[in-house]
């Protein structure tokens, strides 16, 4: 049966579905209920049926692929879909499903304020981008194709046209993307030069005859163009404005899985089309990954607003990946396939697992928003109280990303812990730093990733209110709750099942032609998964068997010796004096020690301004203010330097307009013989 | 696998940790020229605190009234996945050293959610301190372990101390780095001096107790109990890690007695080691515990480039 | 450091025996009857929170005397705890001036059953020397029901210590009377 389904029916049929959702939203954009109805029901509809397909192929692996020859030269719309793209495609479709799911009862807040079917228009055409992005065989093609999940995107992070900064940080959005882009063409130029094809897989065929210098520079532009889409520090500043922004679905979307397209393409460039990566490529993505894990975190611990927090959240599991990416690469070029199958299986399980507990959170977070209408953090409270179910599925979303047992997160972050291991105990004494290094930043990630999370959970839902505005909230609707409720069991499915997922996505890696005939390193089955030289060895479903039976236990010898006690609901102690919403700790509260531990990282600052009431004796105050902010270190020491020197070149290259007729004709003249000679030679 | 070895191994930390923590006061008190209470008062209190009512806050929630049961039911299930004081459990899937780290990592979670939960002043900063030191800690309690780990090729805690017990003298200098760094995050993960000092009446210099304040009854009882729990699983760790010597290897029920009074020996002895630094230094104020934590992640770091 | 530790070693014991104390002062009972439960919980074990309701502080410092190397009150399984959620019995000390009335009985009201209140001192029994003042409420009883009284201006620490003993006998013998 499944074989039927890879055809090139059902892969277009899911485009053309989300197509027609998009034009008719587009065309009923005069009734709210029926575009919001139509724009979402037809993407959930498209989503399924991507489901089914990539299902199909990861089943039955086979590739897909199918081409139309168009009369311009060089562009071929050419799809192929390996059991990698397939991965990413299942990826894309389960996180569209539950966030269109969830968009049915979420986009109700924008009826009457926006046009919803411009929202509906944009949303379909960006599914569908994201999809062809995967898929995409043929270097014009991507681009193409890249350019409208980038411009769809867009369009939705400035969604919300009527507040200036989510039109600011679209502009940011639009300008760094296109310089990422920018950086991918000429990657994929280099390419076809020294190649003569945009197809990949000729590409990926012939470039083998050609320089390291051209596989090194490309390796640079690629790096820094899909690094730019993926977040990588520095080339993220992007990130923390843009999700934000976006409407809540979208953003779960956009950090969930648009920004796995950057690494979608790492893998496809550096592991399957490039040929044998020398080491230092593997060794600079480790370094860049330890970089945006730890920076990533420490800023989303500085941040009150819920949604740049989740967005600077992205960014540390970004590297997470990139750890697992980047040791899989150095196993790879020191020829030890079996190290590098299960760095690989690491990295990617945690971008399953990243997609689904980020999807979770920030469709979590817009429940929040859409309740109390605000993003500061400090303003909530109590809301366990208003939205009970919001807040367990967030609770559970907390529990993921912090890598507790026995969810999901724990164990993509144990896989690429003992990745990490295998490099330490299998390389040189010079590789062997790096490795040292990056698990030492892993293990200072996953605790703060922690405290970020106590505070967050804690700061929004616990305790009393800090503002009126929260005492309005309610539950959130019904498809909102659907939505969040599956992504929250699925944490919880995939923690236990973890053993018979690993041997799925060890067979989408062994489909990589670098990867057909290598054993992968560990073993994995339903109960346990492990390395094959004993080193370690887990049982995610008795992690969860011995955690419930444990816990009953205790329950019932409590109750036991207990049962004749009886329980007072009574005031919250706090010296006898009276609470108010003040004396709550806040989120700046929270994280302030670590801001102060890490001061020389995170430059914080602090401003003081004082008005009194009185000038001239400036003895009594009438009121004070204080400004605490964080500088951006990337922002003064990377970003700066380069406007800076933008800047100072362009004002010098002005002095070629010199206004001066003479010059002018000197410069044809000059260029003319230039001309000439080269023509001559 | 004999019953009675599994039980043993299964009721031996909660049933012993209270015995432990009362030592260490019995003999923080002979040093202040007192007589202390008995060692056996640590079960007098939890019996005591079983037996009586609640008073719980109206601002709490769930997670208050749940997670003193979580936060116990993880020191028992670590409790009975660490090497006590036999090593034939080698094959259990359940003593890896990053199992037992997010465990931790799960417990204290549930209690800083729990601290904020009741909205005090006190919970909210106990929270946050709490959470920052338990931070800071994991980098150097897990490459403490790992020292041995990589020697042992296996984070399998049970293959650990059966590989360090057959190690030649001069792997052992590493060794003692790599117990100098486990020392400083064991006393910070158990909120000892000099990071926390569990005896302290000023809230401003809690960490650990800043957020129990609110907790009564049975539920505190389970709190104490899980803290005691915590600190013999530490105590357990130090003693069969890096001198795993005595354990008995073999299912004869006859080598189970010799096997324990050993362990209890070494307990013992690590607990006068902790008494008598809680009576010699004083708590270090709470921006000096950073750079201890980093000393003791730099001096894993040493260990590790030491030994492989 | 190790001279240290030869001196801790050498100093000879300090602690007072129970028979030296001498406790023949009775304390005196007003509270209601306890109930037979009540008197079985505290064996052994008994948490105190001590509240300063507007006293001289006189009394707070005989308290913190009792746990110090002549008395040591924890050998008998008697100590002080930091919140009143902890605690099994409230020592109130002063006579409640009015701005602490409200905190006295919010931390009544947040000490868990069963529970036991003593008033330490001649200020929280009946007001003491500030007695019929405005700012004061002239005693402990009128604000929480108050179950022992120790007398004294202020009451020794050896006359709290014997009271403290006595309550506990008292607790336990009417818990094996009442089984």
């Amino acid at each position: 049966m499944f074989n039927t389904l890879i055809s090139s029916n059902i892969f277009f049929l899911s485009l053309l579905l989300w197509i027609a959702g998009a034009v008719g939203a587009l065309v009923l954009s005069k009734n709210d209920r029926t575009a919001n109805w139509w724009g979402n029901s037809f993407a959930i509809l498209g989503s399924c049926v991507g489901l089914l397909f990539s299902l199909s192929v990861l089943i039955i692996g086979s590739t897909f692929s199918f081409n139309i020859d168009s009369t311009l030269p060089l562009l071929s719309l050419s799809f192929s879909v390996d059991k990698l793209s397939a991965f990413f495609i299942f990826l894309i479709s389960l996180i569209a499903l539950l966030a269109s799911i969830y968009a049915l009862g979420y986009v109700k807040h924008y009826y009457k304020k926006y046009n919803i079917g411009a929202l509906g228009f944009f949303y379909n055409i960006f599914l569908a981008g994201m999809v062809m992005v995967v898929s995409a065989h043929n270097a014009l093609f991507f681009l193409i194709v890249w350019e409208i999940m980038s411009l769809a995107s867009y369009f939705l992070v400035i969604y919300e046209n009527k507040e200036k900064e989510n039109v600011q940080a679209g502009s940011l959005y639009f300008i760094m993307t296109h310089v990422g882009t920018a950086f991918i063409t000429l990657a994929f130029l280099l390419l076809y030069r020294s190649t003569g094809s945009l197809d990949f897989g000729v590409i990926k065929e012939t470039i083998g005859n050609s320089s390291p210098l051209i596989t090194d520079t490309v390796f640079i532009l690629a790096l820094i163009g899909f690094g730019t889409k993926a977040g990588i520090i520095p080339f993220h500043i992007w990130l923390p404005n843009a999700h934000p922004a976006a409407p809540s679905h979208v953003s779960a979307l956009m950090s969930g899985v648009m920004i796995k397209t950057g690494i979608y393409m790492f893998i496809r460039m550096f592991m399957d089309m490039l040929p044998d990566a020398p080491l230092w490529w593997g060794v600079v993505i480790l370094i860049l990954g330890a970089i945006s894990s730890l920076f990533g975190v420490l800023y989303a611990l500085t941040e009150h607003d819920i949604k740049r927090l989740l967005a600077y959240h992205s960014i540390e599991n970004i590297g997470i990946i990139l750890l697992g990416l980047g040791s899989s690469l150095v196993f790879w070029s020191l020829d030890m396939k079996p190290l590098a199958v299960l760095s690989l299986v690491a990295a990617l399980f945690h971008t399953l697992n990243h997609a689904i507990f980020k999807a979770l959170l920030f469709l979590g977070a817009g429940s929040v928003i859409s309740q109390t209408h605000t993003r500061n953090m400090e303003e909530y409270g109590g809301l366990i109280k208003y939205m009970p179910q919001t807040a367990l599925f967030f609770l559970a979303g907390s529990m993921a990303i912090s890598a507790l047992p026995p969810l999901n997160g724990f164990f993509s972050e144990w896989m690429t812990f003992q990745s990490l291991f295998s490099g330490i105990m299998a390389s040189n004494v010079p590789v062997r730093w790096v490795f040292i290094l990056a698990a030492g930043s892993l293990a200072f990630t996953g605790g703060l990733a922690a405290m970020c999370f106590v505070k967050a959970f804690g700061v929004t839902f616990l305790a009393r209110p800090r503002s009126e505005n929260v005492r309005h909230a309610r539950e959130s609707g019904f498809a909102l709750r659907v939505g969040m409720a599956v992504l929250a069991a699925l944490t919880l499915v995939i923690g236990f099942t973890a053993g018979s997922i690993t041997n799925a996505v060890s067979g989408v890696v062994s489909d990589l032609s670098a990867f057909n005939s290598s054993e992968p390193a560990f073993f994995s089955t339903i109960q346990t998964v492990g390395m094959r030289n004993g080193f370690a060895s887990i049982s995610m479903p008795l992690i969860l068997a011995s955690l419930i039976v444990t816990m009953a236990l205790t329950f019932f010898a409590v109750y036991l010796v207990s049962r004749n006690r009886k329980t007072k609901i009574g005031r919250t102690w706090d010296c006898g004096t009276t609470l108010g919403p003040r004396m709550e700790i806040t989120a700046t509260g929270f994280s302030n020690s670590i801001v102060t531990i890490f001061r020389g990282a995170l430059k914080p600052t602090k401003q003081t301004s004082i008005e009194y009431r009185d000038e001239d004796m400036r003895y009594f105050q009438k009121s004070s203010t204080v400004e605490l902010g964080i500088q951006d270190i990337y922002n003064r020491y990377f970003y700066q330097p380069v406007h800076m020197l933008t800047i100072k070149a362009s004002e010098y290259m002005k002095r070629i307009q010199s206004g001066n007729i003479n010059m002018y004709v000197l410069y044809i003249l000059a260029i003319l013989i230039a001309l000439l000679f080269a023509s001559g030679m | 696998m004999s019953i009675i070895i599994w039980t043993i191994q299964l009721a031996l930390v909660p049933a012993v940790s209270p015995l432990c923590i009362g030592v260490v006061r019995k003999i923080k008190a002979r040093f202040q020229n007192r007589v202390g209470a008995g060692i056996f008062q640590p079960y007098r209190d939890l019996w005591k605190l079983f037996h009586k009512d609640e008073v719980i806050s109206e601002d709490a929630s769930w997670i208050f009234k749940c997670a003193p049961y979580l936060i116990f039911s993880t020191t028992v299930i670590i409790g009975a996945s660490i090497p006590l004081f036999t090593t034939i459990f080698s094959i259990n899937v359940l003593g890896d050293l990053l199992v037992v780290i997010y465990l931790i990592a799960l417990g204290t979670f549930f209690l800083a959610l729990a601290g904020m939960d009741v909205g005090s002043a006190f919970g909210g900063f106990g929270s946050s301190r709490e959470m920052t030191v338990a931070a800071l800690t994991e980098g150097g309690l897990m490459f403490s372990i790992l020292v041995p780990a990589f020697s042992a090729h296996s984070t399998n805690l049970f293959a650990i101390s059966g590989a360090v017990a057959s190690f030649s003298f001069f792997a052992f200098a590493p060794m003692i780095l790599a117990l100098a760094a486990f020392i400083i995050a064991m006393l910070a993960e158990t909120g000892r001096f000099p990071f926390d000092n569990p005896a302290t009446h000023l809230e401003l210099t809690m960490i650990h107790e800043a957020m129990v304040l609110e907790y009564s009854g049975k539920r505190l009882a389970l709190i104490e109990w899980a803290a005691a729990n915590k600190f013999f699983i530490f105590l357990a760790l130090g003693a069969n890690l890096f001198f795993p010597w005595g354990m008995s290897s073999s299912e004869r029920l006859g080598d189970v007695p010799l096997a324990l009074i050993l362990f209890f020996a070494k307990i013992l002895a690590f607990s006068v080691f902790v008494a008598v630094l809680e009576s010699t230094i004083v708590k270090f104020r709470f921006f000096r515990l950073p750079d201890l934590l980093f000393t003791s992640f730099i001096l894993s770091i040493i260990a590790m480039s030491l030994t492989i | 450091m190790f001279r240290l530790y030869y001196k801790i070693i050498s100093t000879p014991k300090t602690v007072i025996d129970v028979q030296s104390l001498g406790c023949d002062t009775g304390i005196d009972i007003v509270g209601k009857k306890l109930e037979a439960r009540l008197q079985r919980s505290f064996r052994g074990s008994l948490a105190i929170r001590a509240v300063d309701a507007g006293s001289t502080n006189a009394c707070e410092q005989e308290l913190t005397a009792l746990g110090n190397a002549y008395y040591d009150i924890e050998r008998f399984g008697i100590h002080f705890v930091a919140s009143p959620r902890h605690a099994d019995m409230l020592m109130v000390t002063g006579p409640v001036t009015r701005n602490m009335k409200e905190a006295l009985v919010r931390t009544y009201e947040a000490v868990p059953d069963p529970k036991i209140v003593v008033a330490v001192g001649d200020d929280a029994i009946d007001g003491g020397i500030f007695k019929g003042s405005y700012g004061v409420l002239d005693g402990v009883h009128n604000v929480i029901p108050v179950d022992y009284q120790i007398p004294g201006d202020p009451p020794s620490p050896r006359i709290i210590l014997c009271g403290l003993l006595q309550i506990l006998e008292m607790l336990d013998s009417r818990s094996k009377a009442a089984q």
